[in-house]
């Protein structure tokens, strides 16, 4: 095993609550009415295909991408399509949803069902960018990137490393972990797979130190698999973020404003290549994934293959939540989102869905500054956070900009160990609106 | 009921209340080590002066700035404490009552309390008592170990006191310091030498770099690069004239130079953010501490020399930035 990387500056450990890396992934079952958004990732809402009174199956398209930026949206459950209008996602927002009301499961012919590992590749690179688009596939680590953006090299760049992250540095969230326990084999067929999209030989996945049970089961599989490396990385967070990846396992820094592309790497998900693999080898689309349901007002906490689409309260009905919940986050806690609609759906990007006790989520309360640099001590990306705070509260945003507010990945870190509990990186996320606003 | 609110949903343990209390255990062993040599007047000085800087930040709090009471944020009880242990411990009540004054009100408060002021308080208050009363500050109790009530006191000199006249020299003061006038090193680093009651244990002193620097609360930079410039200074200094008193370990282990550079020059307010700051700044009062020790009339420099690198932090801060990732010269190097 090569040696133990990691980003250069910058970063925290938090505790890391991975209470439910031993708890096996199991089905949640089909609840009586899924509700799906027909935007679950970065770019345009997908066009909606099917209306009121409409039958679908299981994998049947129900959304179609609409431009470039943009991902196929699919149907999770067989039955009847009930409504289509906004409601109120996990981020609080009104979206447009599809609401099916579920009858039987009847899956589309032509997915393979099976659960018998298909190892060989046989789709051309073009036709696995077309089955990878056909199946709305996006970054399953949260940010819900549209993936045949990124697996379609646009011509004049050059990739050179595909790495599959494996990391997961977010407190509580097991998903990835437990996919990589259970499904090594289908994630490694994955990474071929994409690596025969991009044309090159070399997949590097990157586990952190912190998932010996993972590292061991992906590097049993990876023995016979040429090209295939695994990399441990240090248990620090954010080293799932891209760029701090990118540099923890290449050395290459992403420069402000630019892609991973610029710097030859392409970084996928852990849970993203599963999905490539199963669209490519069984012809499944996008429907289901693995969320863990956890957090400390959680009795029974669980990883669940879920249908996407299935509301929240159905899977916290099945792990016997505590009666004094102070919060539902969608994600994870240090870049989750607080939901208060227990019927919000689960999503392409949602990994983990936690409620945490009244007790541990006391409001912080806030002292002044006391200089004393965590903020710069902590930043991955090497901003200054107290003097971003500072031209936001005078409203100068373009003076934050000019000390490269934008560069700002939002994991948090300076909020996290402010001791004075001061929003630092809601005054980033603000200083970053404004800027975009009036471009 | 749900609460929402933005990320991230929860925070680090230390706050600024348990920053302080670790700045705080880390004066401790300086503290003990003034009790063990100066006894009953170095327990009267520092209770005098921590309750005198507490009470002062709650009384403008609440009757002044009409707000809540800062003082649980335990910053004024280290005022109090290093204001204390510049002070010799025999210095009378109403005078360290004067320094609480101009350390926590005309300082620290007057700025806009923590977090905003200029100059560390502490030293304020200390050269504000060294300039309006020179003799009670310059006259220093023998060190006595264990002799609780210091019954039979005697004045000293410290060593630097003790390097300046040697400096002035005139034939007589040469030989007085050449017939043990000078203590020796133990001594100096254990602390049984006359001075400021916190001052005078190096080892105390460093058992609180250690704490401080274990529990994260400061990084190594400040007390290195201020010590070592100062080092490198003396050294070259010492080799170039044929002096044979002002050898460069004497000169760290006496006076105020490791509790400036451990504690006073650290201050988070008082000091720049950036690494590279930190070392500009550290450096900047290395320099000036040698320059006021050396070549002014006062034989003590480290309080002028961080009060004046202070002035600076806010031009430091302006110019001192980390480097944005993906940029600079690692990016090069590609």
């Amino acid at each position: 095993m090569s040696k133990i990387k990691t980003f250069s500056k910058g970063g925290i450990h938090p505790q890391k609550y991975k209470i439910t890396s031993d708890v096996p992934i199991t089905d949640a079952g089909i609840p009586d009415m899924v509700v799906i958004p027909v935007r679950q990732h970065i770019g345009a809402p997908a066009k909606i295909l099917v209306q009121k009174g409409d039958k679908v199956k299981v994998g049947t398209l129900i959304a179609d991408a609409d431009g470039v930026v943009s991902a196929d949206v699919h149907s999770s459950v067989s039955g009847e399509v009930t409504k289509v209008e906004d409601a109120e996602a996990g981020s609080g927002y009104y979206e447009k949803m599809i609401t099916i009301k579920v009858e039987g499961d009847e899956w589309e012919e032509n997915i393979d069902r099976s659960p018998n590992v298909v190892r060989e590749i046989s789709a051309s690179p073009e036709e696995i960018i077309e089955i990878v688009k056909q199946s709305g596939i996006v970054g399953m680590g949260g940010a819900g990137f549209p993936t045949p953006i990124k697996v379609d090299v646009p011509s004049g760049k050059k990739v050179d490393c595909l790495i599959i992250n494996g990391i997961e540095c977010e407190p509580y969230l097991t998903a990835d972990d437990r996919l990589m326990q259970e499904c090594a084999e289908q994630i490694v067929i994955g990474a071929k797979i994409l690596n025969k999209a991009l044309g090159i030989q070399n997949a590097i996945i990157a586990i952190d130190e912190n998932k010996p049970k993972a590292i061991e089961a992906v590097q049993k599989i990876t023995r016979s698999y040429v090209g295939v490396n695994v990399q441990v990385c240090a248990t620090k967070y954010p080293q799932g973020a891209e760029k701090q990846l990118i540099a923890a396992v290449t050395g290459r820094e992403v420069p402000p404003g630019c892609l991973p592309i610029d710097v030859h790497c392409v970084v996928q998900n852990a849970g993203t290549v599963f999905a490539v693999y199963e669209a490519v080898q069984k012809h499944k689309p996008l429907f289901e994934r693995v969320v863990t349901v956890s957090g400390d007002a959680v009795n029974n906490p669980a990883n669940f293959r879920v249908r996407i689409g299935t509301p929240a309260s159905f899977l916290i009905a099945k792990v016997d939540p505590q009666q004094d919940v102070g919060k539902m986050i969608f994600g994870g806690p240090m870049m989750g989102t607080a939901a208060i609609n227990k019927e919000a759906p689960v999503t392409k990007t949602t990994s983990g869905i936690l409620l945490l006790k009244q007790t541990s989520v006391v409001d912080p309360v806030v002292s002044a500054c006391i200089r004393c640099a965590t903020c710069l001590d902590v930043c991955p990306q090497g901003l200054e956070p107290f003097a971003i705070a500072n031209f936001v509260r005078n409203a100068e945003y373009q003076e934050a900009k000019k000390i490269h507010v934008l560069d700002c990945i939002e994991c948090g870190c300076c909020s996290y160990s402010c001791p004075a509990r001061i929003p630092l990186l809601d005054f980033c996320k603000l200083a970053k609106y404004e800027i975009r606003k009036k471009k | 009921m749900l609460k929402v609110s933005t990320a991230p949903h929860f925070y680090s343990p230390v706050d600024t209340r348990s920053i302080m209390l670790n700045v705080i255990i880390a004066l401790v062993p300086a503290g003990l080590a003034a009790l063990v040599f100066f006894g009953l007047n170095a327990l009267i000085t520092m209770v005098t002066s921590v309750a005198g800087c507490v009470v002062m930040e709650y009384l403008v709090c609440r009757y002044w700035f009409k707000v809540p009471s800062t003082t649980s944020d335990l910053s004024a009880v280290i005022t109090g404490l290093l204001l204390a242990y510049n002070l010799p411990c025999n210095m009378p009540v109403w005078m360290t009552l004067i320094g609480c004054f101009v350390a926590i009100v005309v300082a620290k408060m007057a700025f806009g309390g923590i977090g905003k002021n200029i100059f560390n308080p502490a030293l304020v208050g200390r050269v504000f008592l060294f300039i309006s009363f020179p003799i009670q500050m310059t006259t220093w109790l023998k060190p006595k170990i264990f002799d609780f009530l210091n019954v039979d006191a005697s004045t000293s000199a410290t060593t630097l006191t003790l390097l300046k006249h040697i400096d002035s020299s005139t034939s007589a003061t040469m030989l007085s310091a050449k017939e043990g006038g000078l203590p020796q090193y133990w001594d100096m680093f254990i602390g049984n030498v006359g001075g400021s009651m916190g001052e005078v244990s190096a080892a105390a002193l460093l058992l609180g770099l250690l704490w401080m620097l274990y529990k994260k609360v400061i990084t190594w930079h400040i007390p290195f690069f201020y010590v070592g410039t100062f080092f490198m200074l003396n050294f070259i200094f010492w080799l170039s004239t044929d002096s044979q008193v002002f050898d460069p370990l004497t000169q760290i282990l006496s006076g105020g130079l490791l509790l400036g550079a451990i504690f006073m020059a650290t201050d988070y307010t008082t000091s720049p953010m950036s690494v590279k700051g930190k070392i500009f700044f550290a450096v900047g009062c290395g320099v000036l501490t040698f320059v006021i020790r050396n070549y002014s009339s006062y034989p003590e420099g480290v309080s002028f020399a961080i009060l004046i690198m202070n002035a600076f932090v806010p031009l430091i801060d302006m110019t001192c930035h980390s480097r944005i990732f993906g940029t600079g010269k690692k990016q090069k190097e590609k």
